[in-house]
């Protein structure tokens, strides 16, 4: 036996790899004409772990206080070797990631993947894709620029409309009355320890989750397939459709360096909290929809403030969305189609808000 | 139909790989992906190495060496981006403050006769804490902390929280 | 009526006003109305109008309140008096506001009003003319017609009348000339109340216009290096005037590089010619200082391109502060009309520019660089897709080939 060999036998006899390894050895992935899709989900997880490890190199020159958070982005930009580099591949593969996550999230609900008995492996990906969220509303704040400053202002603004618990959520976001440096701590806290921790664990049971059930096939090449079983095609996850998902890695990977390169992320002016906000200040991209909503809901509805409205239905869209597979068991067989009609219109809309509130002033 | 390895040719099972094109191939991706690899890890180890002066942030600079200015003169020095006034006075003692003049902009400088801080474009002079004293200056001057550490004389910005 | 101002009234007399009672029914001219005094810095201070108008401000009936002490209106002959038996006499004024001065009606006498008001000319003006008369508010308070924001504007309601003027043989143009001028600019729209108005260079009380030989003296009060290069140069014994004799009184625009040299509309050009040697030193002055602005711009705009594309361009920022200092420096010595020391302060200022320029450059560079040394991890990862491609071929090739 050469020594790769010897070394797994020995691991094998005290841990029992060879059990735990051997589902994996089998795991297949179907294969029909949708199944680059699949592909979105892995995408995302390998951004997430791009995050990771630049979010700890960028942790060990980062100073999270008000007085000094600013100066050490700036020392990392422009002093620390590769820090340039570093900096700008977390900020655009976090954007990257956002998108992947959205991508994935939608293709899966344009499949209907949420169908029994895949209804919690689609709950565990909402919560996830409102993780990703928070994780960019939270490190958005830490370089303690100008932008950040006021994005955040009017980001725990809106949360504050909240009736009856709006204000002590904001105080709770804030760490204060105003964002101060208490938030800029709170949120540090929250971007690397309390959302690594819960997105982790949930990550996990995602991915248990779809290794029990397995990835789903879209109805219309299921039945095909009931009806033409020889025209069934799956393929080794090891290690053939890992290949190809290194492939899409190894793509994903050489686009965010590039884009780092040639579009390096900015340090923008150091937030002071006495100037007025400058004129113009948008969130960033992936909150641009709802932020546009807000601003074209007319100030009263029927003698109810707008932007409670707005807010209320945010959430309540939230709640509608999480629980999709429950509303298609809820209307019926017959009008499924009209669920996936409710989809189409919902990515129709988040898509025509961002891009009016990207050009709108 | 499965797509899989061959059978006894997957490289995840015992070396039992036999065809050349395929060994070929393997090694071929293996030494790729150590390049790739490698190419990460070099900036990686880069950024590890912390940078010789990371401890100064834009609140510190140093301004003049011990023995560098006589009683009553003043030295124009950089702090961030922005010019910065080191004045010593007679007495010895040091005391700094911004050299941007609060009325249009100019560079403030020492004057030893008066023992005050003016500004050569309209005649605004200010004293030795900063404080605007005549002329069209509106406000005072920012004051910094003088911070005398061994030979060296490092200027300090206070932070609001 | 005093509710409106509850807390400043506090001090004044809450006794019977009974000019107002009356005064307040009348029309026109005669009419009073109470809240005016009673907000003027007089009121505050609990004077009426018997302090000045005389009578008893305590009874009804008009014969007794218009009784003894009566001086009913005040002509515009008497007003200066009036004001003056309070605040040119030291003593009294020291019992309401030590530190205000009293020399304002001495002041007055010397000025061009109040001498022609001593002849007997009733049109000049008087301390109502500015000041006010039932509603006189401190000067530091922006609504007082002598807020150094509102000067111009009250000085101008007699200067700018061309009729008026024109009796006087007076031009009516200074206001016009002054609303475009630099310092009013200063004042008006950038709020920068040091800013110079009628009063700092005429006076106020003694207002007069300065004779011809102190228009310098005035100027250099604020513009100290100017003045000084001035004086040193050939051009003071030449022109008493000084400062005026380039730059106008009142419409004081600022200067630009072209206000130097022998284009049309130059300072120097109307006197000098390119056949003379001093016109030729004011040519070269102002080439020197259009092709020194020139460099600083294309640094600006290098410096612009790598702060754009991300680079760090704070050390040559400071290098462009100072770079702009020597150019400010080089244009306040044209005053002295020397080449030379102009020439002096600019190659101070380009070695600057040039250091600015290099860091910025040096960062464009490192841009270059950057984008080059990318080709490396893009290389590799495409080698290794290719890689993946091919075992990947040959993982599923068919056992028959």
């Amino acid at each position: 036996m050469n020594a790769t060999a010897r070394v797994q036998t020995w691991i094998d006899e005290r841990l029992n790899l060879e059990e735990a390894l051997s589902p994996l050895r089998e795991k297949t992935v179907p294969v029909h004409r949708h199944s680059t899709w699949y592909f979105l989900g892995g995408l995302t997880l390998f951004l997430f772990g791009i995050q990771l490890l630049t979010g700890v190199l960028l942790l060990l020159y980062y100073h999270p206080s008000a007085g000094e958070a600013y100066e050490s982005v700036q020392n990392i930009t422009n002093r620390v070797q590769f820090g340039w580099l570093v900096r700008s591949i977390h900020s655009w593969s976090a954007n990257l990631m956002v998108f992947c996550a959205f991508a994935h999230m939608f293709s899966v609900a344009l499949a209907r993947a949420y169908r029994k008995p895949r209804e919690l492996t689609w709950i565990s990906g909402v919560i996830l894709l409102f993780l990703v969220l928070g994780f960019g509303f939270s490190g958005y704040l830490l370089p303690w620029n100008t932008r950040a400053f006021f994005a955040t202002k009017v980001g725990t603004e809106v949360a504050g409309q909240l009736p009856v618990l709006g204000h002590a959520i904001m105080v709770f976001m804030r760490g204060g009355e105003d964002v101060s440096g208490a938030t800029l701590t709170r949120f540090f806290g929250l971007h690397i320890a309390i959302l690594p921790a819960l997105t982790i664990g949930i990550l996990i049971s995602h991915l248990m989750l779809v290794q029990k059930f397995g990835a789903s096939v879209p109805e219309s090449v299921e039945k095909d397939w009931e009806k033409h079983p020889e025209r069934k095609k799956e393929m080794l996850f090891f290690p053939n459709f890992f290949l190809r998902e290194l492939i899409g890695w190894y793509a994903a990977l050489a686009v965010v360096i590039a884009l780092a390169v040639f579009l390096p992320s900015e340090l923008g002016t150091k937030a002071d909290p006495f100037s007025p906000a400058p004129p113009g200040i948008k969130p960033e991209w992936y909150f641009l929809a709802q932020f546009q909503t807000l601003k074209l809901i007319p100030a009263h509805i029927l003698s109810l403030d707008g932007e409670l409205l707005g807010i209320l239905g945010f959430g309540l869209g939230g709640a509608a969305w999480l629980g999709l597979p429950f509303i298609e068991d809820f209307v019926g067989a017959r009008r499924v189609r009209w669920v996936k009609v409710g989809i189409i219109f919902v990515m129709i809309y988040l898509a025509s808000m961002s891009v009016l509130g990207y050009v709108s002033r | 139909m499965v797509t899989r390895a061959l059978p006894g040719e997957c490289p995840f099972e015992k070396q039992n790989a036999t065809s050349m094109p395929r060994r070929t191939a393997l090694r071929f991706l293996v030494g790729t992906m150590v390049a790739s690899v490698a190419s990460l890890l070099y900036p990686v180890l880069r950024y590890l190495v912390p940078p010789p002066e990371s401890g100064m942030s834009a609140n510190e600079a140093l301004a003049a060496r011990i023995d560098e200015l006589k009683p009553n003169s003043g030295k124009t020095f950089r702090f961030g981006s922005r010019p910065a006034l080191l004045v010593r006075l007679a007495s010895g003692e040091y005391r700094s403050t911004s050299a941007v003049c609060t009325h249009l902009g100019c560079t403030v400088q020492y004057r030893p006769e008066t023992s005050q801080i003016w500004c050569a474009c309209h005649n605004g002079c200010y004293d030795l804490t900063g404080k605007n004293v005549s002329g069209p200056p509106p406000r005072a001057l920012d004051a910094y902390e003088v911070n005398v550490r061994g030979q060296e004389i490092y200027v300090i910005r206070k932070q609001a929280a | 009526m005093c509710l409106v101002m509850l807390v400043p009234c506090a001090l004044a007399e809450q006794a019977r006003n009974s000019c107002v009672d009356c005064h307040s029914k009348l029309e026109g001219n005669l009419r009073v109305v109470v809240d005016q005094s009673l907000a003027s810095v007089h009121g505050h201070k609990g004077m009426s109008c018997t302090t000045c108008h005389g009578g008893n401000g305590e009874v009804e009936a008009k014969d007794k309140a218009h009784g003894a002490g009566f001086r009913g209106r005040i002509s515009r002959a008497q007003v200066t008096e009036l004001c003056g038996s309070c605040h040119a006499d030291g003593e009294r004024m020291k019992t309401f506001n030590p530190s205000l001065r009293t020399d304002q009606l001495a002041l007055y006498h010397t000025s061009v009003h109040g001498k022609k008001r001593d002849q007997g000319d009733e049109r000049v003006a008087v301390c109502t003319d500015c000041h006010g008369a039932h509603d006189i508010l401190p000067i530091s308070d922006p609504r007082s017609p002598v807020h150094p924001a509102n000067v111009a504007s009250t000085c101008k309601q007699c200067h700018s009348d061309g009729g008026l003027m024109k009796s006087y043989r007076l031009a009516s143009t200074q206001y016009a000339d002054f609303s475009e001028s630099v310092h009013h600019e200063a004042m008006a729209v950038r709020g920068d109340l040091s800013a110079p108005t009628c009063s700092t260079c005429h006076g106020s009380h003694g207002a007069v216009p300065p004779g011809s030989a102190s228009v310098a003296n005035v100027c250099s009060t604020c513009h100290v290096l100017q003045a000084q290069f001035f004086n040193e140069s050939v051009h003071k014994d030449a022109f008493p005037e000084g400062c005026a004799t380039c730059h106008g009184s009142h419409k004081i625009k600022h200067p630009d590089d072209n206000f130097v040299g022998l284009a049309k509309g130059a300072a120097c050009a109307e006197c000098h010619s390119a056949d003379d040697d001093p016109g030729q030193a004011a040519q070269a002055i102002h080439d020197r200082l259009t092709q020194f602005e020139a460099q600083i711009s294309d640094t600006r705009a290098l410096m612009d391109r790598a702060a754009n594309a991300g680079m760090d361009v704070a050390d040559a920022e400071l290098e462009m502060a100072q770079a702009k200092d020597a150019l400010t420096k080089a244009r306040v010595r044209v005053h002295t009309a020397s080449l030379p020391r102009v020439e002096a302060e600019l190659s101070t200022g380009k070695m600057v520019a040039i250091k600015a320029h290099n860091t910025a450059e040096e960062a464009l560079r490192e841009r270059n660089r950057r984008r080059k040394e990318l080709l490396i991890p893009v290389t590799a990862f495409l080698a290794v897709v290719i890689s993946l491609g091919a075992y990947i071929r040959e993982l599923e090739r068919k056992p028959s080939d």
